[in-house]
């Protein structure tokens, strides 16, 4: 097995709050990683370092070998990391299937005269990529809405919707923060289902952020838990489930209970 | 009669070609039914108005930037054109080029300090550049003639046609806000289009998948600038005398409501604004005292009942390339039976 990321030593201030305090993971290729800890814990903050919206205060991050540190947010994208938003960012004013098409490289690196002076060819390529993103949105689900406005879908289906438009930059890796807030037992089911979808059958990494243990369980290979913006444990679920100073970390913020209903 | 109207503009495809179709048609032969020289300078400064409304909705409608100086851009095109025709005898149609490729310079060195940062700076930077250009224009009386502006512009020939009559401009700013229209809406219906409205809506979001937000509002705001800079030569060539006094504040202003009133965002809404804001004061100079008073009403109560404006963003229901998905499968799905 070879390793896809890796973060050396990484932190983020805020002023004076230390929100990710000197964290190294490394992530194997095909395995799915999960993210836990309590609230204010940092986990959206390390993310936001993966994929480029902040850049970390001291530490440096590796993707597939290469050293990703510095890239802006939509050279990641390039390479090959794409991600959800734990407060879903669709664009609402577009369709389900303009959500995607816009997030397909070919589609939103389109040259501006090549789009001027029109075309057969250019109509061909836009054929094609309409086709690839009915192919994400039948594999989320969403076939049917693909003509309905991103606003007017359902919460749950929002949140699929933006798995798809993740899933539509074509990625080696998908970041997803809090895929299930907000959904149903079915709906979570369906998305485990989903998950296990895009590692195993189209071949992609994916590293998420979950507060349902049960689903977390679930679906992870391993669990890294983090609590104050330090990594307190690294493990398989049974290992995480059982470690003492994981259930002291839920239990000091009473979470433990609210989580597992 | 209204249903058949309202059904005209909602369903797609067809209705919308005829009723385009139609209107071209009696854009044509306007020059016919009125000839008017009164009506056809209005229907020639509707039309210089729509250029620019169009473009400035291009950075500020579809890319949500907010530009406070496009009579200044507007202004440049119509000095340079009017010095490179007057002075170096330039040809018409050479002149607007290189007034697009200038104004579009400016536009370019504006935006590249600006447009890297998030948040409303190109409104500050491009009000201050309206107040700079204006200054020049007064102050650089070698070249600029100052206050007095600059007079004898000559007029578009075409191959030794010389383009004098009122009604032969109509024409000519007719052909180009077609064109400008035919454009635009292609670079609207487009990848690089829907890229420029992520922008507008979430800068974040559109950086998660792979847009670089500095690169798209840059090429918008260098078009728009650069489409300013055209109509601006046009008109400096129309009217054949230039002062600083049309390249206020005031204008800048007046354009901006002519996208806002018409619809952020909207191709349609830029067309009516502009023609609607054109013909308001023309039509109330009866009672010209009371004239920008009436306006301003206008404008509050338009604000207050739709302030998405006149035609406001239209809802899509399939996708922007307007292309039906899967079509390649249905026709095989069709041949295997
Ligand atoms: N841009 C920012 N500026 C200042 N402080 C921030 C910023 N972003 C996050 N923080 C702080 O960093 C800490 C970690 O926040 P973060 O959002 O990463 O937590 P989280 O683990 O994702 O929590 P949750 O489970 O609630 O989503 C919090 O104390 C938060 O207030
Ligand atoms: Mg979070």
């Amino acid at each position: 097995m070879s390793e896809i990321l890796r973060a050396n030593n990484v932190s983020m201030v805020f002023g004076g709050l230390t929100a990710v305090d000197n964290i190294s993971l490394a992530m194997e290729d095909n395995e799915i990683l999960s993210l836990i800890g309590p609230n204010g814990a940092g986990k959206t903050t390390f993310f936001n370092m993966l994929t480029g919206v902040y850049k970390p205060t001291t530490g440096n991050i590796i993707f597939m070998d290469e050293d990703i540190t510095h890239l802006k947010a939509h050279q990641r994208v390039a390479k090959g990391i794409s991600r959800t938003f734990q407060n879903i960012r669709l664009f609402k004013d577009m369709t389900a299937l303009e959500n995607l098409m816009v997030a397909h490289p070919r589609c939103n690196q389109e040259n501006l005269a090549r789009v001027l002076l029109g075309g057969r060819k250019l109509k061909m390529q836009r054929q094609a990529i309409v086709e690839e993103c009915e192919e994400i949105l039948e594999i989320v689900g969403l076939k049917e809405k693909e003509g309905e406005l991103a606003t007017n879908l359902p919460y749950g289906k929002q949140r699929l919707l933006e798995i798809g438009r993740a899933l539509a930059t074509d990625p080696k890796l998908v970041l997803l923060d809090e895929p299930g807030a907000g959904m149903n037992s079915v709906e979570k089911e369906e998305l485990t289902a989903l998950i296990r979808h895009i590692t195993e059958k189209m071949g992609k990494n994916v590293l998420l952020i979950e507060h349902d243990m049960k689903f977390v369980m679930g679906i992870s290979d391993r669990i890294l838990v983090l609590d104050h913006g330090e990594l307190i444990a690294n493990g398989v679920p049974r290992e995480i489930q059982t470690n003492p100073q994981v259930i002291e970390a839920y239990l000091g913020k009473g979470m433990i209970d609210d989580e597992e209903e | 009669m209204q249903s058949i109207i309202i059904d005209l503009f909602q369903k797609p495809g067809q209705y919308k070609k005829v009723a385009g179709f139609i209107l071209v048609a009696l854009l044509a032969a306007f020059p016919y039914i009125y000839f008017n020289n009164y009506y056809l300078h209005i229907a020639i400064l509707v039309g210089i108005f729509v250029i620019l409304s169009l473009s400035l909705n291009l950075i500020t409608g579809f890319t949500g930037q907010l530009c406070l100086g496009h009579a200044a851009f507007y202004g440049v095109g119509a000095y340079v054109g009017a010095l490179l025709m007057k002075n170096l005898q330039m040809n018409f149609f050479l002149a607007l080029i290189v007034s697009f490729l200038v104004t579009g310079l400016f536009g370019l060195l504006l935006g590249i300090p600006t447009l890297r940062l998030r948040g409303d700076y190109l409104a500050i930077v491009t009000l201050g550049f309206g107040e700079i250009v204006r200054l020049v224009f007064i102050n650089w009386e070698e070249v600029t003639n100052g206050p007095m502006g600059l007079r004898s512009i000559p007029a578009p020939s075409i191959m030794g046609f010389v383009l004098k009559e009122r009604y032969m401009f109509y024409y000519l700013i007719l052909i180009m806000v077609l064109l400008v229209l035919f454009l635009m809406n292609r670079l609207i219906n487009s990848g690089f289009g829907m890229a420029m409205q992520t922008i507008k809506a979430d800068e974040i979001a559109a950086e998660s998948i792979g847009i670089y937000p500095v690169k798209y509002k840059l090429i918008a705001f260098i078009l728009s600038s650069g489409l300013a800079g055209v109509a601006g030569c046009f008109y400096a060539s129309y009217v054949s005398y230039i002062s600083p006094t049309t390249f206020v504040y005031n204008t800048s202003v007046t354009i901006l409501a002519m996208v806002v009133l018409g619809g952020l965002g909207s191709l349609a809404g830029s067309v009516i604004g502009a023609a609607v804001l054109t013909l308001i004061p023309e039509v109330l100079r009866f009672i010209s005292d009371y004239r920008m008073l009436l306006f301003g009403a206008l404008m509050v109560l338009m604000m207050i009942f739709k302030p998405e404006g006149f035609w406001g963003v239209s809802k899509r229901v399939k996708n922007i390339y307007k292309l039906k998905a899967g079509r390649r499968h249905h026709e095989r799905d069709i041949k295997s039976q």
